[in-house]
């Protein structure tokens, strides 16, 4: 019995401590929700889309991600946009691994997401995901800057609420 | 006779003054700590403002809506950016030079905050009122140099160096031009302090004196700052960031604050010498100030998304061939004219 109080006791403590973590987490996660800036990174047609983006029509800068970082280590956020070739690939991977923590990836389109209509290519990657882990997966040949948008926001989301995330990953 | 808008500071000042009652060398060096604190204070929030406003000027000048959603009419995103900034990563890279690499950014921040000791920011609100207030301003923003060699050097990356070296190339042949065109002013009113600048221009600012002072004295300060269109240390297209390309998180972040930091000098200095500095009817002369070195801000920023970038041939041929003789040429001018007013109206001036 005493040594389930004592159990108790130090869960408490724990409970205690990480409530004082979570709640700075949620003032750093709201900020990151705010504030993706991509590294200028662009493989194939989609990436026209993704400056299509950035232009005066579809304006990227209205939710303040247009911050296109020349270099990985200011960047947050990896948009894959077109095919990742076999060629290609250790360069993503290393840019990749350039970038500091916490760090996000968008495949944006057919082709990052699974290959699109060269799925069958031995020379292309069957989605960027077999070799970094992604977040948010934005469909279309190529998206359309709103699908872009609509996939930074859902980012955003999962960001900000990462518990929902979780639930909705694990369940209860 | 001390009027509460414009003089409000000076009250404050005397008020923190009188506290110490007959204790003058407490009182002095209290009053040095709440001159940096404000000195500091002021420069955080106008560098956020600058931030917002390079982003919001961009935007209309291409255009475009600019930041939006988060705060009144989106000018709360800074905010949201710091706190991400804060959060990052701080990574230093394998190999790296530690101890300069980890002090050049605070260096860099560190020189553009002295140079702020010596500007009126109001009616007797000089910091330190040195007797050579110009000179000191052109001897320690030379300084900022050696932090950006420094961090391009010891980043350990081609990019970092090569951005480095092209700092040293630029800012040195453009500190020429820069210094001349301010020594007209110092010749018209024989002094080189920054408060007897400002009285001097009661009458007419000297931007109407010496208009090819100012012209100079702006492109060569862009320069200086390496600010589009001489923003070849840090063209993303040639390589990647320049020197603080292996920057991350807070490390990166004084880098940008220091860079709005020297945006906010240059104006500020503009304003001084060539635009009256405070002197300006009815509003408070600190608010007179404000006024310009925004003015100043918004038209460097005007420049920075109108103009393409320079080549480094370009850049070097036109500061030693057209800047420097034009710099001197004004000078040969401004000695000619003092000669000729001074024949007219004997006895006048210095």
């Amino acid at each position: 019995m005493e040594v389930d109080n004592e159990k108790q006791h130090e869960a408490d403590e724990m409970v205690k401590k990480n409530i004082i973590l979570a709640k700075l987490d949620d003032v750093l996660n709201w900020g990151r929700g705010w504030s993706f800036w991509p590294v200028s990174f662009g493989l194939a047609c989609c990436a026209i889309e993704m400056m299509a983006a950035g232009g005066p029509r579809f304006d990227i800068s209205r939710f303040g991600y247009e911050v296109f970082r020349p270099t990985p280590r200011q960047a947050d956020l990896m948009i894959v946009a077109g095919t990742v070739t076999r060629k290609m690939a250790p360069a993503v991977k290393k840019i990749y691994d350039q970038m500091a923590e916490p760090k996000w990836v968008i495949s944006m389109g057919s082709c990052a997401n699974s290959g699109g209509p060269f799925v069958d290519s031995y020379a292309v990657l069957p989605g960027v995901d077999s070799i970094i882990p992604v977040d948010v997966y934005i469909p279309g040949c190529p998206p359309r800057p709103e699908s872009l948008f609509y996939g930074l926001l859902q980012l955003k989301q999962k960001v900000q609420n990462p518990a929902k995330v979780r639930l909705a990953k694990h369940g209860k | 006779m001390p009027q509460f808008g414009s003089d409000i500071f000076l009250l404050i000042a005397n008020w923190i003054r009188g506290l110490f009652g007959a204790n003058t060398y407490a009182a002095d060096v209290v009053m040095d700590i709440v001159k940096f604190i404000m000195i500091y204070v002021v420069l955080v929030l106008a560098v956020m403002v600058f931030v917002m406003l390079e982003r919001k000027v961009c935007a209309w000048m291409q255009l475009r809506v600019g930041p939006n959603r988060l705060g009144p009419r989106g000018w709360g995103q800074i905010i949201g950016d710091m706190i991400k900034l804060m959060g990052k990563e701080d990574f230093r890279p394998d190999n790296v030079d530690k101890w300069p690499w980890a002090l050049a950014p605070m260096f860099f921040l560190g020189i553009t905050i002295m140079v702020f000791a010596v500007l009126p920011f109001g009616r007797g609100m000089v910091p330190v009122d040195l007797d050579l207030g110009i000179f000191y301003i052109l001897a320690i923003s030379a300084l900022s140099v050696l932090p950006v060699v420094t961090a391009g050097w010891a980043s350990n990356n081609k990019y970092s160096l090569l951005g480095g070296m092209r700092s040293v190339a630029q800012m040195i042949s453009y500190e020429i031009p820069l210094v001349f065109s301010l020594l007209g002013v110092v010749m018209i009113t024989q002094t080189f302090k920054t408060s007897a600048i400002v009285e001097a221009q009661q009458h007419v600012w000297f931007v109407l004196l010496q208009p090819i002072g100012f012209v100079v004295y702006v492109i060569a300060a862009m320069a200086e700052i390496n600010r589009a269109p001489f923003d070849l240390i840090e063209a993303e297209s040639e390589f990647g960031c320049g020197y603080f390309t292996e920057y991350s998180g807070l490390r990166f972040g004084l880098f940008y604050l220091a860079e709005y930091a020297n945006l906010f000098l240059i104006s500020a200095v503009a304003a001084t010498v060539f635009l009256g500095g405070w002197q300006g009817p009815f509003l408070p002369g600190w608010l007179w100030f404000a006024i310009k070195v925004l003015f100043m801000v918004f038209l460097i920023m005007w420049f920075r998304w109108t103009f393409p970038r320079f080549r480094v041939d370009q850049l070097m041929h036109f500061g030693w061939k057209v800047l420097l003789p034009l710099s001197l040429a004004n000078i040969v001018l401004t000695g000619v004219g003092i000669y000729v007013y001074q024949l007219i109206f004997p006895g006048i001036g210095g």
